[in-house]
């Protein structure tokens, strides 16, 4: 099973504190790869926040056409970030090319265009670099959205950690994930590693997806272009939560009742049981049948965990005000955060999402029998 | 017959029939019970004669023969008493002295089943024991990478929907702003498909119904029952319990007359209008019900005279198109109930399916497709329609569920399969294959009469007598005497039984599967076939 590691701290820390934690449930994991999402960036990245950033890996050939399809599409870069490999390589982890974290100045053609138009054409171009590199696999692209960079790897997380340098001072988050792989083979295409991400939201999983198949042709047919990709049954988490959010326009106290709808006689005894019958029944093919413990980040930065009906999976929040850290085992959390009460530790049930908002003052645990804020 | 007697084309011998009476002399006790409960008068009591050797030690006595006569039970050779293999005189015989077996030679029988240029009517079933379903395993099992679940302990959500259902961006639209949002009925996928109050006799069909009120009453199963193309009666009709049934407008409109008077008189509405365009068994062919159970029950509920045969058109007189048609009657039945109701069409599955369906997806008021394969029952039809007309039910549904899938309906239009399900007993598996090939609920109508009322028929051409109303277990005759056979008490009870191993098997095989939030509709990669090219066509994983 993988292992999971959140954290959404005031002050802007490093990813190797994720990947700590992540060293820490070692047991758990088979320390074959890594996936680390960072939000709400500090360092250089602080003073650019609207601008996007394109984070993958490119080959001498792949970075040239890159740069000519973006100069072609008006996008300058802004600020890059180097990331220097060792010249000993890495037992287990392929030779690459370049690790890419490059903040773009947006094309004058595009001040004119709303929040969605952006978000839209931002997840396009990405998409279509990640098309024009499956053929020569030269070009591999994680995001392309503001204040948010995504390293993937194959290989123990902590020494993909000092391999790549994460630990320099300039690479600095608010908001990070982190996942331990278990299972990956070393042919395994990078993009089946979590998190994944979708105009700006992102999510990561453990455990299989049972209900994979139906959940990956509904969404395939939405006819929404970034609801493909799909080498892991994890990736409808997040194209959930974004076709929750934004194609629904529902909060994220909705998401659990997508993925996990409450049982009938529950739903009877609650406040908006019209509403979440007829959610349980055009949303059906959303269900999602577990083992899984999601841990997401919205627009915003909120950081989330919620688990499958039956609860199958551990999960565990905690820590202090301004420093929250969401975990699949106690010790990653311990690791982290040693000096927190942990008489407050929260593990989220088959009912509830803990939400830490992007105050990052406390947990809130959203059960599904309560009222919903429903946007009506 | 005297060897020297003109011997007609169609004079058969015993070894000529496909069923041979095999009767054990020094048991029998010429009781008569087997005879009177034949239902074709296959066998008589008869004379044999017997020849005695008299010996004697005394050399003097001469060596006689000498002849004696003794009673026994006796085969018919006529075409229309040809013994059916329904094994009814085993059941009745006190001493295990009869019992028909099959013919294991040729069957010359076959080639004179047309006399006076009548071919062959039945009852029952295509008669081949080959099914697809039987093929298809479940190798999708969680073990280790994700636990499996208990069938016996973990929570289970095994219904289905029946209905048209709304985008949900447009459905939650229209809830918001309190438009008219589709009827959506939340049921069990095991449904009991159309049988009509006509072909089913009145014991068969109050145990059906008691069964099934009982299974959501006391159980909390949503089980429902269509009534198939012959009315209900008035009672259910206006009874609450019609919530439970489906009722099934077909092309000869049988019963309507009442069912519309009753409207007004409806303390509930009925679960769904089922408009039957099509059956599984003879496509292309109306509905028939033979003269010889149009008793005056029948007559009245249906609203015709007694004693005539009742067959359907093939199509619906209203048809022109198949927008008409089937956008008409959608409206109006909807209209009927004032938009309160399901209506969806049944068809028989044929390579034509996909139109209809494709037509549906414009509909908004289509609520869902019923689709009936080749290996569905039937009361009465042409051999030639059941033994060669027809589409698998498989391919045919698995087409029509990637069609939805390619224009993102698959949850929209929900589709319910029928024909051949539990065929050779393995229901609950052959009902998780479809649906995990994409159905939303499977449609059983043979299965119950075996289960529930023990019929005599099997695949391998027995009984099928069902259109002569002489069904020796009174489950499709119209004559007391023989109703009177089936207590209707205990089909309720096999309902029961039926439903509630049903659901069981269910779990024990979608638990393995990781699965117990919602019915895994189109949980394809779950399913592998040793049939490479059976793989292919239904897109499903090629195992050895």
């Amino acid at each position: 099973m993988c292992r999971l590691f959140a954290l959404t701290s005031k002050e802007p820390v490093s990813p190797m504190l994720a990947i700590k934690a992540l060293d820490v449930m070692k047991e758990g994991h088979d320390g074959s790869g890594v996936g680390i999402l960072l939000r709400d960036l500090g360092g250089p990245f602080e003073e650019m926040k609207d601008v996007p950033i394109l984070s993958g890996i490119f080959s001498e050939e792949g970075i040239r056409k890159l740069d000519l399809f973006m100069m072609d599409r008006g996008f300058m870069t802004k600020y890059k970030m180097n990331i220097k490999l060792p010249k000993e390589g890495l037992e287990g982890t392929p030779r690459r090319g370049m690790y890419l974290i490059r903040a773009y100045e947006y094309p004058e053609s595009w001040e004119t265009l709303d929040k969605d138009e952006i978000a839209h054409g931002l997840m396009s171009i990405r998409l279509k670099i990640r098309d024009m590199g499956e053929e020569k696999k030269d070009m591999i692209v994680y995001s392309f959205w503001p204040d948010t960079i995504m390293v993937k790897e194959l290989g123990d997380p902590m020494a993909i950690g000092e391999y790549l340098g994460l630990d320099r001072k300039d690479l600095k988050a608010r908001t990070i994930m982190a996942q331990g792989r278990q299972n990956t083979n070393y042919a395994i295409n990078l993009y089946a590693c979590h998190p994944f991400f979708v105009e700006g939201f992102s999510t990561m999983t453990n455990g299989e997806n049972t209900a994979f198949i139906p959940i990956k042709d509904f969404l395939s047919s939405r006819k929404f272009p970034g609801y493909s990709g799909y080498q892991s049954d994890s990736e409808v988490f997040a194209h959930i939560l974004h076709y929750t959010m934004k194609e629904l326009g529902l909060g994220l106290d909705a998401y659990k009742h997508i993925i996990t709808p409450l049982q009938d006689r529950d739903i009877d005894a609650h406040a908006d049981k019209d509403f979440l019958r007829h959610l349980k029944k055009t949303c059906r093919q959303l269900i999602i049948d577990g083992p899984n413990c999601v841990i997401g980040t919205l627009l915003d930065n909120t950081l989330f965990m919620a688990q499958d009906r039956k609860k199958l999976r551990p999960g565990v929040v905690g820590g202090r005000p301004g420093f929250f850290a969401f975990s699949s085992e106690i010790c990653g959390l311990d690791a982290v955060i040693p000096d927190r009460d942990k008489s407050k530790d929260i593990q989220p049930m088959h009912l509830d999402t803990a939400i830490v908002g992007p105050d990052r003052q406390e947990i809130k645990i959203c059960r599904q029998t309560e009222p919903l804020r429903l946007p009506l | 017959m005297s060897s020297n007697r003109t011997i007609t084309p169609s004079t058969l011998s015993l070894s000529d029939l496909p069923w041979q009476i095999n009767w054990n002399k020094d048991r029998c006790t010429l009781c008569g019970q087997c005879t009177a409960v034949c239902p074709v008068q296959a066998i008589k009591l008869s004379v044999f004669r017997k020849r005695n050797l008299d010996t004697s030690l005394d050399p003097a006595k001469r060596r006689m023969s000498g002849f004696e006569t003794f009673y026994g039970i006796k085969q018919n050779t006529t075409i229309e008493e040809a013994c059916i293999g329904c094994a009814m005189c085993s059941m009745v015989c006190p001493n295990d002295a009869i019992a028909p077996e099959r013919n294991p030679g040729t069957e010359r029988f076959k080639f004179h089943r047309d006399q006076e240029g009548v071919p062959r009517t039945r009852g029952g079933r295509r008669n081949s024991t080959d099914s697809l379903l039987d093929q298809i395993k479940f190798i999708r099992i969680s073990m280790l990478t994700d636990p499996a679940l208990d069938a016996g302990r973990h929570e289970f959500e095994l219904k289905t929907l029946l209905g048209r259902i709304l985008p949900p961006k447009e459905n939650l639209h229209r809830l918001k702003t309190k438009g008219w949002i589709p009827p959506v009925r939340e049921i069990y996928p095991l449904i009991i498909g159309g049988m009509s109050f006509g072909a089913l006799s009145p014991t068969m069909w109050e145990g059906l119904q008691m069964g099934v009120a009982y299974l959501n009453e006391e159980l909390g199963m949503p089980v429902r029952i269509s009534t198939g193309e012959g009315g209900c009666p008035p009672r259910l009709l206006k009874s609450r319990f019609l919530k439970y049934v489906i009722l099934q407008i077909a092309s000869g409109y049988f019963g309507w007359d009442e069912i519309i008077h009753a409207i007004p008189h409806m303390k509930e509405d009925p679960c769904a209008i089922e408009i039957k365009y099509g059956q599984g068994a003879k496509p292309g062919d109306g509905g028939l019900l033979m003269w010889h159970k149009v008793n005056k029950l029948i007559a009245a509920i249906r609203g015709v005279p007694q004693g005539v045969s009742l067959p359907s058109p093939p199509t619906h007189q209203t048809q022109y198109s198949i927008e008409e048609s089937v956008a008409k009657m959608i409206m109006s039945m909807s209209m009927a109930w004032g938009f309160r109701v399901p209506v969806y069409p049944k068809i028989s599955a044929s390579s034509t399916s996909l139109a209809v369906l494709n037509n549906l997806t414009r509909n908004d008021y289509a609520s869902a497709l019923a689709i009936d394969g080749e290996d569905g029952g039937t009361g009465a039809a042409y051999s030639v329609s059941m033994d060669h007309m027809g589409h698998p039910i498989a391919s045919c549904l698995r087409d029509n569920y990637l069609n939805l899938v390619k224009i993102g309906k698959q949850n929209e239009i929900p589709l319910f399969a029928g024909g051949g399900i539990g065929k050779n007993g393995n229901i609950a598996a052959n009902a998780a294959s479809l649906i995990m090939l994409g159905a939303s609920g499977v449609q059983i109508g043979k299965y119950v009469m075996q289960a529930a009322a023990g019929c005599v028929g099997t695949e391998r051409d027995r009984c099928n007598v069902c259109n002569l109303g002489i069904c020796p277990k009174g489950i499709t005759s119209q004559d007391p005497r023989l109703y009177r056979r089936l207590d209707p008490e205990h089909v309720a009870q096999r309902i029961v039984d039926l439903f509630v191993s049903f659901d069981m098997e269910l779990k024990k095989i979608v638990a393995p599967l990781g699965r117990s939030t919602s019915l895994p509709i189109g949980m394809s990669d779950a399913l592998g076939i040793n049939d490479y090219e059976a793989a292919q066509r239904l897109n499903i994983k090629y195992v050895v």
